[in-house]
């Protein structure tokens, strides 16, 4: 019998994962509770001011989706790291990097889409400017897969350490800077109803760009863990 | 009879000790190499090194002449490894593990029920594998070699946690194996007598 | 020509002739430091006239902005061994990536400090959040990022091949990051006269500025041959050529 082809390889992997998420789907919550929580500590700590809260909710809902998602990272191959699937999969007849793509897909697929959900209950809450929830769901949509493709790189990176979390988030926090300052700015520029196109073209620039890279950054790191 | 895995000048260093130094071996078609040794004398490290998931200081394996790093997918279609972890997945059952196997390699045609069967396993296949014993999953483990069409075993102790019969039911696996033009490399802490087939032993220690 | 390179190249590469070599470099390079440095602070601090606008103050660029090229051109060196790491495993090149992080970092932190003093005389206050000095800040975690990695695993030779691939990502992002940076400060302060970047400088000035920026590259060498030298030596301890110098 042939091996699978590349296409059915990468959706076989998909539905693993998205199934093995549905049979602990009490994690599934985490992410998003963390995201809401972070959100809610905000007012809280400086204030309730309507106008204050409506100025700095760009920014806010996008640390604290940043904050989540990096929570999140370490689930892609933690398990897999463990029981040793994560080394059969190096040894597998179709190349790493779809591989790769397919488990940081489902990943994104079960911690960043429904970010989506809860966020403009969020934009809600902070006060923001109805105009601008459009743009705060297609920052979302665009800029958090960059996130968890950015991401994975540093979990394969430290997946075998010890105390791998603190370094983790030393390693990627740096990196999504472009993220957070494209997206947070789109929606500042949509609530004051100015033109978006720039920073959305550029945040597709940076998600067909990380598509195409951080598989092949992951796949590297992922053979230098297991080594 | 030409041969199918080779190694050349293999050396293996880790924190600074030498594991074992231009390694020459051969093996072709029919041939099982048994590596003995001490714990810690680089057994894991060489079957590693054999499957490219660890790389040597110096030197190189062939498969068919050729460097491993250079052959690729077809290489690793050719290859079983099972290792330290069973690399099963707690959460599926026996049947859908099957399945993410033969999904990742070259798959076999054959019914996955005669699969679990042929390890002992049969009526298994929609237990959940958390609710399996460790001698259980283990045969789990090894049902790779079932699914999967490679001529290439390599085993890191594969007899860990499995009881005198299954042991003779997975030897005799091996054999049949070996008298089908395959070619297996590994670890044993058992004495294992193979009677039938050419038995090559490597002994890291000495 | 080509096969002349790769020789040399595979030599080079080697440990002791490395060690020996590096030895024989560091006197002249060290005396080549010093003028270099005694000329470019001469040029700096005494020749250039002073600055119509800024005063005095405006002679800290001297070393601040070599400072900030050093934190650039050291990540780029560090990317390219990186690159040799990954391709042809090249050990030297391991021991050049690990030991260029702490100086890149040192002089990222030098340029955070001297950008910050020359804050105070400009803005009235140590920190803004300039471009430039948000951008250097940003590649300083970068640096914090590779000594992290590095230092935390124990396989010092799988470190290094951890590290080699975070500095070649790291590579790809730092001009994304920078423009990102760039583009927020206009977005956000565009009032504040950025005084880093100026359009001409007077000869009186580039000239000591050029020097420096020399001074800094040769002391970068010396401080990565020294560093390298000593690692070469830890690496290497249980072999031959170390023994022999011992003995020796």
């Amino acid at each position: 019998m042939k091996r699978l082809s590349l296409s059915q390889a990468f959706w076989f992997l998909l539905r693993r994962d998205l199934l093995l998420a549905l049979r602990n789907r009490s994690e599934l919550a985490n992410p998003l509770l963390f995201f809401v929580l972070v959100i809610t500590l905000f007012p809280l700590a400086v204030g309730a001011e309507p106008n204050l809260l409506a100025r700095i909710a760009p920014g806010i809902i996008w640390v604290a989706a940043l904050l989540a998602s990096m929570l999140s990272l370490d689930a892609i191959f933690r398990s897999d790291f463990e029981d040793g699937t994560l080394e059969q999969m190096l040894l597998s007849a179709h190349p790493v990097p779809v591989l790769v793509l397919a488990k940081v897909t489902a990943h994104w697929l079960v911690t960043g889409l429904p970010l989506l959900l809860v966020a403009p209950l969020l934009a809600m809450m902070l006060g923001l400017d109805e105009d601008a929830y459009g743009i705060l769901l297609l920052t979302i949509l665009l800029g958090t897969p960059v996130l968890s493709l950015i991401g994975s790189i540093g979990v394969a990176l430290t997946i075998g350490l010890r105390k791998g979390g603190i370094i983790l988030s030393l390693l990627v926090l740096p990196l999504y800077v472009p993220v957070l300052i494209f997206s947070a700015s789109a929606i500042d520029a949509a609530a004051g109803g100015l033109s978006v196109s720039a920073q959305l073209s550029m945040m597709m620039a940076f998600l067909f760009l990380s598509l195409s890279l951080s598989p092949v950054a992951t796949a590297a790191a992922l053979k230098m863990s297991m080594s | 009879m030409s041969a199918l895995l080779q190694t050349s000048d293999l050396t293996c260093v880790k924190d600074d000790r030498v594991l074992f130094e231009n390694l020459n071996l051969s093996l072709s078609e029919g041939q099982i190499l048994l590596v003995e040794g001490k714990n810690g004398s680089g057994k894991t490290s060489l079957l590693r090194i054999l499957t490219g998931l660890n790389l040597p200081e110096s030197g190189e394996v062939l498969w068919q002449g050729q460097p491993i790093s250079e052959v690729g997918p077809e290489y690793y279609e050719q290859v079983n490894y099972v290792g330290h972890h069973d690399g099963i997945k707690r959460d599926l059952t026996c049947l859908e593990n099957l399945r993410l196997v033969q999904a990742m390699g070259k798959p076999m045609p054959i019914d996955l029920d005669d699969a679990l069967d042929k390890v002992n396993l049969y009526r298994f296949g929609d237990n959940f594998v958390a609710t399996l014993s460790a001698g259980q999953k283990r045969r789990l483990a090894l049902a790779r070699l079932v699914v999967t069409e490679a001529k290439l075993w390599i085993m890191d102790e594969p007899f860990t946690s499995l009881d005198k019969a299954s042991m003779a039911m997975f030897q005799e696996m091996f054999e049949k194996h070996l008298a089908n033009g395959g070619v297996i490399v590994m670890t044993s802490h058992h004495d294992i007598e193979m009677k039938n087939s050419d038995v090559v032993r490597l002994n890291l220690s000495e | 020509m080509f096969k002349w390179f790769v020789k040399w190249f595979h030599r080079f590469g080697s440990p002791p002739y490395f060690y020996r070599l590096a030895g024989l470099w560091l006197p002249w390079l060290t005396g080549l430091f010093t003028i270099l440095l005694i000329g470019g602070l001469y040029g700096g601090l005494v020749l250039a006239p002073t600055d119509y606008q800024q005063g005095e103050s405006y002679r800290i660029i001297f070393v601040h902005v070599p400072a900030a090229w050093m934190s650039m051109f050291i990540y780029m060196v560090m990317a390219t061994c990186g690159i040799v790491v990954l391709v042809w495993r090249m050990k030297l090149a391991e021991v050049v990536l690990s030991c260029a992080a702490p100086i890149g970092a040192s002089f990222t932190f030098l340029a955070l400090i001297t950008g910050s003093l020359w804050g105070k005389p400009m803005w009235g206050t140590y920190w803004v959040w300039d471009a430039r000095l948000t951008s250097e800040l940003i590649l300083l975690f970068l640096y914090l990022g590779v000594i992290g990695l590095y230092g935390a695993i124990d396989d010092k030779r799988v470190a290094a091949r951890a590290v080699a691939i975070l500095a070649i990502v790291g590579m790809v992002n730092i001009p994304i990051i920078h423009y990102s940076v760039e583009w927020w400060n206009s977005l956000h302060q565009g009032a504040t006269v950025t005084k880093f970047d100026k359009p001409s400088i007077a000869w009186s000035m580039l000239w000591p500025l050029l020097v420096m920026a020399l001074a800094f590259k040769v002391y970068f060498v010396i401080s990565l041959f020294q560093r390298v030298r000593a690692e070469l030596l830890h690496r290497e301890r249980n072999t031959r050529w170390v023994e022999e110098l011992v003995k020796s």
